[in-house]
């Protein structure tokens, strides 16, 4: 299986079942999930039924998890049969499932229009953003799982910490000594310029490529694409001069940046953004070749 | 009791306004912490696509944009407010070029501008048709940059406020959250002030361009701790958003020349009369009217929407500009914008009213501040032009931020809180309004004697939401919230959209009372703390319902037809009895209705704010 559980699933009991006495609430809780569990047994029976006298529904396989709850501490995978319609996305399936057949459901969504970057999922083996996945375009049963390489906290949700620690490595803020004298006044950037690091300005810290690299998932150190790239966007600003440029070029070259990275494109393959994150990659380690043959 | 974190400055929510609140808070020597139930780069910021509205040319000026953005509000916004964002957008724009935002250039690498609707000079200045998630990541950045602390996914679930009798007496001192990785409630306390940056309410409508979280939290809680609402009832919808999913196509597409056309290829804005100089570029209340009333009249396509096209605008300026338009029309309508003209209807935007604030951003309970789209100052009246939400997070969430670290701004022009001279006024209402049922009477102003020191206060604000939750949580076979959710979302869509009319108002109220008594039931079927979004979402039920209520009693009560505010009863502007703001205050859970005169006295030396009819 593809997806990774957390080392530590048996150490995060919840408080209120290590406690001597119970109150009347952590027994009506216990109670609650028991009847929880077997709700989930009789919802997919009718599910299925569901499935069978309705034309159009699609199968989903969805990965669940819970520390807490007695049945989800051991990963199982849940089955929805969800009414199809027309344009239907991932995350609009796993929403009416979610709205209408168990809303313990858990996942991460916001904008629904793939620019918040919070639904990057593992489905049927690829890293996809939920609402950007037609269902049309996927084989039944659409087997959904929380992105691979990352702790998983609760059913599709993971632990994003380490990808932002990643990102927040780089410096990823503009820097530059020389800034106009008049506060009115704007810093001149070439269009060409601007368009030279526009592809590299849309990443939406999704986590897909990140989850994607093989790199990353042995390294536990490796930058990784996506904070790599941020690091690309300003080197490659004109704006922050060449000074910076150096600087940024010696962050990458440390010994888990941009020389890890053995080029299997898997990221560029799955960016919801179409941001060719390899070629990105490999122009600073030219760059840094560069650099370095200069102080030779 | 758990740990209290302290803080000079807390900051709820990390969207532009907060973020740049906070970025100026720290500036001014605070410590300050956000608290947000999104990670930063989450927030719905991120899309807006258009521009940002600043005088940053010869040949423009603060006054124009004072002028246009005034004569857009319909002679709703206030003049203080108006010109402070005028004035202060350029400085503020620049500050962001700065800090390295990607603008679009020009040859000569100065930063690029084009018109957008209402505007008398092409003034908005962009990036590409991604403005808002340039302007999103770079005032992260800043965050990252300055160190400052964000508890992220922690979502503010209420204020802890004293609980003096008038709300014009009461203090801040900071709010309760839940840590939503783990639930623990957690209390806040901010020494210097609490600014809240929470967004929009979209979330009260069914067809809406807002995200899942956009769901009022911000104006629902400061309202049921005393601060006044203004304005509920002008909500814009946005002309052009996809019809299936309610996703944005941008302004920028007709800034850039796209053209409306109904069914039978009729090119209405002009040909229908509704707008014979500005066409497709007139203001946004005035484009979703006609286009509503092409498809009421039968000439729609499939009776819901009618086509933008793009075509004629060439693939090479299209990719350059409005690129990722091709990718939302391709994604969500599985359009190709390059071949095909786009689907589009009107949709819920923006909230224009909110949380009562002066210039400064403070509201009338101390040490409580509002910023963005969440707060009303008003600059947008009745209706926002387009290009000037994103110059109010920067240039008001900057100012709230300072002012919160105890920066002195002078004195605002705006008042705030109730005055004896304000005329009072009720709705001709089917069903009681306000809280049914409630779990229990909001933040600390309930009962018992006053609570006189701050860490006090918020203990007592922590117990309270503990003891909701943990009633939520118990709580058996009850209703889910999604279906309460669903309701209202329903109602407010049906009957509190851009055409509205008493019969359907009321109905919306008993709908909305029906959800609210159901609410009084509602139970969370999740047993667990982990990442329990079933809880989260049950809790944001709740203001939505409070806004969801606040926006049609003001529907109600305007009897007048001005800017985004349509009513077939009353089908014109009138300015002798409607000059006034619609202000509504939470009265314990009797929600109390009154007014506040417009401000539309400038220092504007070029232009007149005098109330004219607005033709585009």
């Amino acid at each position: 299986m593809s997806t990774q559980l957390p080392d530590s699933e048996t150490e995060t009991e919840p408080d209120t079942e290590s406690e001597p006495e119970a109150s009347p609430g952590d027994r009506r809780r216990a109670e609650k999930r028991a009847r929880q569990d077997e709700a989930a047994e009789q919802r997919a029976a009718e599910e299925a039924e569901r499935a069978r006298e309705e034309e159009e529904t699609y199968h989903l396989k969805v990965f669940r998890y819970d520390p807490e709850v007695a049945a989800k501490q051991e990963p199982r995978f849940d089955d929805f049969h969800v009414p199809f319609e027309k344009g239907m996305t991932v995350l609009d399936a796993l929403i009416y499932a979610r709205d209408h057949f168990d809303s313990s459901l858990t996942f991460r969504h916001s904008c629904r229009q793939a620019i918040c970057g919070s639904d990057a999922l593992f489905v049927n083996g690829r890293q996809r953003l939920g609402c950007k996945t037609q269902l049309s375009d996927l084989d039944e049963p659409v087997r959904i799982e929380p992105l691979p390489h990352q702790d998983v906290e609760k059913d599709l949700v993971v632990d994003m910490e380490h990808f932002y620690d990643q990102m927040e490595a780089v410096e990823p803020y503009f820097q530059t000594e020389s800034l106009p004298d008049d506060d009115l006044e704007e810093q001149r950037q070439s269009p060409e310029n601007r368009e030279y690091v526009k592809l590299s300005t849309r990443c939406i810290w999704c986590g897909a490529c990140y989850s994607s690299c093989n790199i990353a998932a042995g390294d536990n150190e490796y930058l990784g694409p996506a904070a790599i790239n941020k690091a690309y966007r300003f080197a490659m600003d004109e704006r922050e001069g060449e000074e910076m440029k150096q600087k940024r070029l010696e962050i990458l070259e440390q010994e888990h940046g941009v020389w890890r990275c053995q080029t299997q494109f898997s990221c560029t393959e799955v960016c919801p953004k179409d941001i060719p994150l390899t070629e990105h990659i490999q122009e600073l380690k030219r760059e840094a070749v560069k650099n370095n043959l200069k102080f030779w | 009791m758990t740990d209290i974190h302290e803080h000079d400055v807390l900051v709820i929510g990390a969207g532009g306004a907060g973020l740049r609140a906070a970025v100026a808070a720290h500036e001014a020597g605070a410590d300050v912490a956000m608290v947000t139930k999104l990670h930063p780069v989450r927030s719905h910021t991120g899309a807006a696509e258009g521009g940002i509205n600043a005088a940053l040319r010869e040949g423009d000026s603060w006054e124009l944009h004072a002028y246009d953005t005034m004569k857009g509000s319909d002679y709703l916004g206030d003049a203080p407010a108006i010109e402070t964002l005028a004035q202060d957008a350029p400085e503020d724009v620049i500050d962001l070029e700065h800090w390295g935002m990607p603008f679009s250039r020009e040859e000569d690498g100065t930063v690029s501008q084009r018109p957008f609707g209402g505007l008398s000079f092409a003034r908005t200045t962009y990036a590409g048709a991604e403005t808002g998630h340039h302007l999103l990541h770079t005032l992260y950045e800043q965050v990252v940059k300055r160190g400052i602390t964000v508890y992220d996914e922690w979502y503010v679930t209420r204020l802890a406020v004293t609980d003096e009798d008038d709300p014009a007496d009461r203090t801040c001192h900071g709010v309760v959250a839940i840590d939503v990785k783990t639930g623990e409630v957690a209390g806040f306390r901010a020494t210097s002030g609490v600014i809240l940056a929470t967004g929009g309410l979209g979330q009260a409508f069914d067809h809406t361009t807002n995200a899942v979280s956009c769901t009022g939290d911000g104006p629902a809680m400061a309202y049921r701790v005393g601060v006044p609402l203004e304005d509920m009832e002008f909500v814009q919808f946005h002309p052009t958003t996809l019809p299936s999913t309610g996703v944005l196509i941008s302004e920028g597409v007709r800034g850039e020349g796209g053209i409306l056309y109904n069914a039978e290829g009729e090119r209405f804005m002009f040909e229908g009369g509704y707008a014979n100089n500005d066409g497709e570029l007139a203001s946004r209340d005035v484009v979703s009217r006609a286009e509503l009333t092409e498809i009421n009249e039968g000439r729609g396509i499939e009776d819901e929407y009618v086509h933008l096209d793009m075509r004629h605008l060439g693939e090479e300026r299209i990719v350059d500009r409005l690129e990722n338009i091709l990718h939302l029309a391709a994604d969500f309508e599985g359009v190709d914008g390059l071949e095909e003209p786009m689907p589009v209807k009107p949709g819920q935007h923006y909230e224009m009213g909110g949380i009562e604030v002066d210039e400064n951003g403070e509201t009338v309970i101390d040490g409580l501040y509002a910023a963005g789209e969440c707060a009303c100052v008003s600059v947008h009246g009745s209706n926002r032009l387009g290009g000037n939400a994103l110059p109010e997070l920067i240039v008001f969430g900057k100012r709230a931020g300072l002012a919160a670290a105890g920066g002195d701004l002078g004195e605002a022009d705006i008042p705030t809180g109730r005055h004896d001279e304000f005329e009072t006024d009720s709705i001709d209402s089917p069903v009681p309004l306000g809280e049914a049922g409630s779990l229990d009477d909001e933040a600390v102003a309930d009962g018992g004697p006053a609570l006189s020191d701050a860490d006090s206060v918020v203990e007592a604000a922590v117990e309270a939401e503990t003891g909701r939750v943990e009633t939520l949580m118990d709580r058996e076979d009850g209703v889910n919230h999604a279906e309460i959710r669903a309701e209202v979302q329903r109602t407010m869509t049906e009957n509190v959209n851009v055409f509205r009319e008493a019969p359907g108002l009321k109905r919306a109220l008993e709908d909305i009372r029906a959800a609210r008594e159901r609410y009084a039931d509602v139970s969370v079927d999740d047993p667990s703390r982990t990442f329990n979004t079933d809880l989260i979402q049950t809790i944001e039920t709740r203001n939505i319902l409070d806004v969801a209520e606040a926006i049609t009693i003001g529907a109600l009560a305007r009897e007048e037809f001005r800017g985004a505010h349509w009513r077939a009863e009353f089908q014109e502007r009138r300015d002798e009895e409607w000059l006034k703001h619609t202000m509504l205050a939470w009265n314990g859970g009797s929600p109390d209705l009154y007014y506040k005169p417009v401000d539309l006295d400038g220092e504007n030396e070029e232009h007149t704010y005098e109330p004219k009819e607005r033709s585009y």
